[in-house]
């Protein structure tokens, strides 16, 4: 079948007609943090009460994508009223259906307010929260697939590349390649069968960010990637996704399905002669097929280890022919960009960094959950009003970005707006937007052993340097929080470091000693109280007695 | 001896009857879809391993033999991903994250909690059958850390109490666990 414009119009307004029969709209959250505390139990029990009252009519009660403030799950928002319930409970149905009519102020009320909230733009997370992620028609009603029809019916692939280009949007995996490029490399590229893939392997430990995109919004990442396709001239795309995140693999299974049957992916699609077939792949858990050539390995049905570049992917990647690889978030960045257009989009952010970025906050943090900030907000905002500063009067530490490849950024640049270039410059890196907030109660030497151990065990074993390197830096690290390294291992630790990231095959090898050199920088104090003292200024680590992790 | 009896599994004419398996169905299928491709060989061994619940050397023989790649391909991805398992799983699965968020709320007091509990360490399973043990990279349930799986189900703002309750309930032969 083909989709035309006025289809898609009228799926749209007959969604804008269901919602608007109803007087008053109950979103509650059905990601992956709020399921986790119980939040389809306060659905079903809410479907409940509204069905004994008979007000099926005027009441809609339905499942959203991640609604943000994670660690006050379940959360209830009724969308018609302004109003926000943490904590609920299947038994608070009734009060909640109750206050629908009244007129009382509830602390439920002005959740548009909280500076949680009001501090946020959002362009990625628009829809997350608002949309049941679920029906394809909601997607539809909020915009949805008029930018890849405009593309389609409107533009030419130059017109696309040159439009997001334009806009200076900047790979969100975390390098920060500027994706107009990306795109006119692979367009240039001699070999006419072309892919596209979507890294959907959130590996980061503490990064949530691609996952409540997924399962909340799936539409809006098969939007950007049918977008990418028409404007490389690609046929075939691959999303690959963590096969630790089920729920996310549903919904886009379902997303998938959907969209085939209203011939917005598949053969023909609207009309336009563009053919594009969209699959899914599911990773195995292994960190290091987040790196490009790993991840095509990995799609060809081998174990993920990384090739030596150039060539890079643009001009040999899966199967030899030229393919794009552009992360969840770059995607799901590109209807908006084609929708609102680009001067709009370059208009936010800084002057080298456009747009926003999305950040999974979490840690000692009082507000924990799933952000989206314009790039260039401090870490002070982001942290302290946005986060709501550390818990149980606690003392800020350091924040850490980036993941096993980042570093830890202390409280004297916490002032500094958050960009690519500024993390960089302070030695950590933007990486996908996993932000964790320590606080005095955290050993920085523990956390830089901790990610060491992540880094060895994640190492695919094919480059000396990563393999060797990361176990006996490991090992070192382990020597000072069992307090029986020598005044000699920081420096042979140092030199170590130095040879991993310089002579490492990949990203994994050649980040790996960030966490560590970034923690000596700032907290070298805590190392040497750990070396000449035998103390842990953070009474973290119990020194000789700690015992070996996995 | 226990070559031989493995090699006699393997038998061409075992092959042909797994392929109208009802059990193996799933994993068929997924053959299928993919018109036998080598490229599949990922997607196959997750199929193996949501039907049966690790991969095991009949599996791997079988899912080699139809995709024509070699058996010691097969065993090169089913080792060197973290997600496939080549030992059988307890009756329980318990998941426990180590995320950085949940490392920072504690989650190694959860694995020290448990490794007394149930004197089992990661990768471990008690010797009654009872329980399994992993450990995750991250669940991404950050908000909610420190998180584990219980049986497919995330539970999250754990401590070592409450994880000594989980454990308890599937430790005890109580059928209502």
């Amino acid at each position: 079948m083909t989709l035309k414009h006025k289809d898609l119009q009228q799926i749209a307004a007959a969604e804008e007609q269901r919602q608007q029969g109803f007087q008053h709209r109950i979103h509650v959250c059905q990601a992956a943090g709020c399921l986790s505390c119980g939040s389809r139990e306060v659905q079903e029990s809410l479907e409940q009460v509204v069905a004994d009252r008979e007000l099926e009519q005027e009441v809609q009660v339905k499942g959203v994508g991640c609604l943000g403030l994670c660690s006050a799950g379940p959360l209830v928002a009724v969308a018609s009223a302004d109003r926000l319930y943490q904590g609920c409970a299947p038994t608070d149905a009734g009060s909640i259906v109750d206050g629908l009519t009244s007129t009382a102020k509830t602390d439920a009320d002005g959740a548009g307010t909280l500076p949680f909230f009001s501090k946020q733009h959002k362009i990625v997370l628009e829809n997350c929260g608002s949309i049941d992620p679920e029906r394809i028609e909601e997607y539809i009603a909020a915009e949805g697939y008029a930018a890849l029809y405009t593309v389609l019916r409107e533009m030419t692939p130059a017109e696309v590349i040159e439009e997001i280009t334009r806009a200076g949007l900047r790979g969100r995996g975390g390098a920060g390649y500027p994706t107009g490029l990306k795109w006119s490399t692979v367009a240039k590229a001699l070999r006419q069968t072309r892919y596209v893939i979507c890294n959907a392997d959130e590996g980061d430990p503490g990064a949530f960010m691609d996952r409540s995109v997924l399962e909340s919004d799936p539409h809006r990442v098969l939007e950007g990637i049918a977008i990418a396709a028409y404007a490389l001239g690609a046929a075939q795309g691959f999303i690959y996704v963590r096969a630790e995140y089920p729920l996310a693999v549903k919904r886009l299974r379902k997303a998938i399905a959907q969209a085939e049957r209203l011939g917005i992916l598949g053969k023909n699609i609207c009309n336009s002669g563009f053919s594009f077939d969209l699959q899914l792949r599911l990773g195995a858990g292994a960190f290091v097929c987040g790196e490009e050539t790993a991840l095509i390995a990995s799609i060809e049905g081998l174990p993920g280890k990384p090739r030596p570049r150039p060539p890079y992917p643009a001009e040999s990647g899966l199967k030899g022919c030229p393919t794009l690889i552009n992360n969840v978030e770059t995607f799901a960045n590109i209807a908006p960009i084609i929708r609102r257009g680009s001067d709009w989009f370059a208009a936010i952010g800084t002057e080298k960094s456009k747009g926003t970025k999305v950040f999974a906050l979490a840690g000692r943090v009082c507000r924990t959950g799933l952000i989206e900030v314009p790039m260039g907000t401090s870490l002070t905002e982001i942290v302290f009003e946005i986060g709501g500063g550390i818990p149980d009067q606690g003392r800020f530490k350091a924040v850490q970005t980036g993941g096993p490849s980042g570093g830890c950024i202390p409280e004297q640049y916490l002032h500094m707006g958050v960009d690519y270039e500024s993390l960089a410059q302070v030695g950590s890196i933007m990486g996908s937007g996993g932000m964790i907030v320590m606080d005095q109660s955290s050993c920085m030497v523990d956390v830089a052993r901790f990610f060491m151990e992540f880094c060895m065990s994640e190492s695919c074993g094919k480059c000396v340097p990563c393999r060797v390197g990361t176990t006996q830096l490991h090992a070192l690290l382990s020597k000072i929080t069992q307090g029986r390294a020598t005044p000699g291992d920081l420096a042979t630790m140092e030199e170590l470091c130095d040879l991993v990231k310089n002579t490492s095959l990949c990203g994994l090898g050649q980040t790996a000693a960030n966490p560590v050199l970034s923690t000596l920088r700032y907290f070298r104090d805590e190392y040497r109280a750990h070396i000449d003292n035998q103390r842990c200024p953070a009474h973290h680590c119990s020194m000789a007695t700690t015992r070996e992790r996995p | 001896m226990r070559q031989q009896a493995e090699a006699n599994i393997c038998s061409e004419k075992d092959f042909a009857a797994l392929t109208q398996d009802r059990q193996w169905r799933q994993v068929n299928r997924t053959m299928r879809l993919n018109n036998n491709q080598p490229e599949a060989l990922i997607e196959t061994l997750h199929a193996v391993q949501d039907t049966f619940g690790f991969l095991d050397h009949q599996a791997m023989a079988y899912v080699a033999h139809v995709l024509r790649v070699p058996l010691s391909r097969v065993y090169a991805v089913a080792t060197f991903y973290h997600y496939f398992s080549l030992k059988p799983p307890g009756e329980h699965s318990c998941v426990v994250c180590m995320g950085t968020a949940c490392y920072i709320g504690g989650s190694s007091a959860l694995l020290d909690q448990i490794q007394q509990s149930a004197a089992i360490g990661p990768g471990e399973t008690s010797k009654d059958g009872k329980v399994s043990l992993v450990v995750a990279r991250c669940l991404g349930s950050c908000g909610l850390a420190p998180a584990a799986v219980f049986d497919g189900r995330v539970a999250g703002k754990l401590n070592p109490a409450l994880m000594e309750e989980q454990l308890e309930r599937w430790l005890s032969h109580d059928p209502e666990a």
